[in-house]
């Protein structure tokens, strides 16, 4: 943040930058200056011991970590001191720049680098690049392009999900009694973990001999309710939960845009002649469709970290036909312990998420001008 | 109102008896939907708690009504220590239960607050000032913050695996919010963003003449008036971490364990010990349901914003 030309948008003619003495100056640069070397220091003893260059240092590497907050705070001080008023305000985003730096782009690229080992946590042979070995083996591994598919698969329920949230806004949304016990009852499943979901209804209300979902099954006809023995009732059972936990999420954003619509333009369709269903595809929903597009998107961005339930219910059987990337890799490492191929199959699948979703914003972005145009 | 509603107000003047019985089939409808729903989402609550209170032979015979087919009974409770009979004497599985409780309280305490803090002051910055930092303006650093959204925890959770190994933070509770605060702080910013924009800058103006320091107006002018979008902020960050189990599964053993693997490790070792499973189930869950009950008006508030613009 050093070259910082921090313009405020609208506070700046208020406030003149108060100069900054050049002694203050100088303090800000020494403090920073003996936070660095602290570190600097500690960072370097920490490596040279590790490497058993030198006999003395720290057991674990927690010392860099405090050095490194005293360094942030002796970052954060220098700025104020340094650049005044123009500091005070880089201290806004400073302190979650640096935290997203250390909890994200540091880990990150330290992943990337394991992603090229082989690393079993068990063994006692420590880490061994490998080269390319991970990807041959991702490339050969059917249980990794199963998982796969799967997640194309639960992304595609998103839809359906839509579908049903959709119905359950508008008819929120309509002229009813006990709205607001509605809304609180729908919105009570997004409250529950999914690890009491995966018990409350996975485990125990689909129970194939007396749970009530089974029962139920049976009275409308189906003799041997087993939910979780065929693939493709496992992986429908899976969807079914998760819909039930995620559908009030877009159901509240959705409803919030219906209520954005303004009232005049719906009354102004009837007065035109259009009846409901004519007011809902040609007024309400295209009024409404940049909402639906955040609803699906960030749902869809939830739906491609589901683990939690099919971690608990299935462990992704049968035969990894439930299986989600998240759950495979939980699995691989739980059986296997081996850090460096699991971190290779999650640096690809985040590289395949963020292809995904560019092309997806992009699609839905031209389809959003294409409808805007066609409205016109 | 949009659409089924318009039908309900015009169908006042000079209705026929069609008409009328339309109206009345629609109505059915849109009702027995709703029932129908809200039943859905209910009836798993229900059956938690009823099954909590039942023996074997209830869960066995299907019994679904307290009373009418079964009798209640503390089984479940009991086993946890949570009965009345049970309560006062020493009890190690209530011990557990009551640390894993606590585990969870505290790590979604501290990581929503600290999350609610790095996020809320990012986000005034960003919707109140420009930054350069390198090539990145204001939009690159929000697009930086809320991509963050995107991020698969799998894709973090070896790596940290190793990392809190050599920093000692394996199954300890500062790592374990570390990683939580990460996980809702994209969140806290969009709401916080969309917070911030909607406040006038003229207050903040009045109160740097009146001699307040850029930090002075934001905690005592800007804060008090964002404070409900804090607090949805605030609470959407609890549910999440509260419920949060990939992590917690995987960096935490003995000491830092929360509710969810709790629930989760007994899932498998106990088979069909429902009562107890079912008394947990509700004993995890009952915290979440008292909030979204309380406070669905900040909920709501919360995630409606950001999805209208």
């Amino acid at each position: 943040m050093d070259n910082a030309a921090a313009l405020p948008l609208v506070l700046d003619q208020v406030v003149r930058s108060d100069p900054v003495s050049h002694g203050r100056r100088r303090l800000g640069a020494a403090i920073l200056a003996a936070g660095s070397l602290i570190l600097a220091a500690i960072l370097i003893l920490q490596i040279l011991y590790k490497a058993d260059a030198i006999a003395f240092g720290f057991v674990t590497w927690r010392p860099v970590l405090y050095a490194y907050l005293l360094w942030a705070v002796t970052l954060g001080i220098s700025q104020v001191l340094r650049r005044g008023e123009a500091g005070a305000r880089a201290l806004f985003v400073l302190p979650a720049i640096l935290f997203i730096i250390s909890m994200v782009v540091f880990p990150l690229l330290f992943g990337l680098y394991i992603s090229f080992t082989d690393w079993n946590l068990s063994s006692t042979m420590g880490r061994r690049l490998n080269g390319f070995d991970n990807i041959r083996q991702m490339w050969r591994d059917p249980f990794y392009w199963n998982a796969l598919y799967n997640m194309v698969l639960y992304t595609l329920a998103v839809l359906v999900e839509y579908a049903i949230a959709f119905g359950l806004a508008l008819l929120l949304h309509s002229q009813i009694r006990a709205r607001k016990f509605f809304r609180v009852v729908f919105l009570l499943p997004l409250m529950l973990s999914p690890v009491a979901v995966s018990w409350m209804v996975g485990k125990s209300m689909m129970e194939i001999r007396f749970g009530p979902v089974a029962n139920f099954a049976r009275w409308l006809g189906w003799d041997t309710p087993a939910f979780f023995t065929d693939p493709w009732f496992a992986r429908i059972s899976i969807m079914v939960m998760d819909a039930w936990t995620f559908i009030p999420l877009m159901m509240i954003m959705l409803l919030a845009g219906l209520q954005a619509v303004p009232k005049e333009v719906t009354e102004a369709a009837k007065v035109d002649g259009a009846n409901s269903w004519q007011t809902f595809w040609r007024v309400v929903f295209p009024l409404t469709l940049p909402v639906s597009i955040t609803a699906i998107l960030i749902r869809i961005i939830f739906k491609l970290k589901i683990a939690d339930i099919i971690i608990n219910v299935t462990s992704g059987g049968p035969g990894g036909a439930t299986d989600s990337v998240t759950s495979f890799i939980f699995r691989e490492y739980r059986d296997r312990s081996n850090v460096g191929y699991g971190t290779l199959l999650a640096m690809v699948y985040l590289v395949m998420i963020v292809v995904f979703l560019t092309v997806l914003l992009n699609l839905f972005g031209r389809w959003m001008r294409g409808y805007d145009q066609q409205e016109a | 109102m949009a659409v089924l509603g318009s039908r309900f107000e015009d169908a006042v003047p000079m209705e026929t008896g069609q008409d009328r019985l339309r109206r009345i089939l629609v109505r059915t409808i849109v009702y027995g939907i709703l029932a129908a729903w809200a039943f859905i989402c209910l009836f798993p609550i229900y059956w938690t708690v009823t099954t909590s209170f039942k023996l074997a032979p209830n869960v066995m015979q299907g019994h679904l009504i307290p009373f009418v087919d079964f009798t209640p009974q503390w089984r479940g409770w009991q086993s946890l220590g949570l009965s009345p009979d049970s309560i006062f004497q020493t009890s190690t599985v209530r011990a557990e239960f009551v640390k894993r409780f606590m585990n969870s309280v505290v790590a979604s305490l501290s990581a929503s607050s600290l999350a609610l803090i790095l996020g809320s002051t990012a986000a005034y910055g960003l919707t109140r000032f420009n930054y350069r930092f390198l090539w990145m303006g204001n939009k690159d650093i929000s697009f930086f913050f809320l991509s963050q959204l995107i991020l698969p925890p799998v894709v973090l959770a070896l790596p940290f695996l190793v990392l809190y190994k050599e920093l000692a933070l394996l199954d300890s509770l500062v790592g374990l919010i570390l990683l939580y605060t990460l996980m809702v702080l994209p969140i806290v910013i969009w709401i916080m963003r969309d917070q911030f924009r909607g406040i006038p800058v003229d207050l903040e103006e009045a109160a740097l003449v009146d001699g307040l320091s850029t930090w002075g107006a934001f905690l005592r002018i800007v804060v008090p008036i964002a404070l409900p979008g804090m607090v949805a902020a605030f609470i959407l960050s609890l549910i999440l971490c509260w419920n949060e189990y990939f992590f917690a599964a995987l960096l935490t053993s003995t000491d830092a364990k929360t509710l969810p693997v709790m629930v989760a490790s007994q899932t498998g070792s106990q088979g069909i010990n429902w009562w107890s499973m079912a008394a947990l189930s509700t004993a995890a869950i009952a915290p979440l349901v008292i909030v979204g009950i309380l406070l669905e008006r900040y909920i709501i508030a919360g995630m409606a914003t950001g999805a209208v613009k």
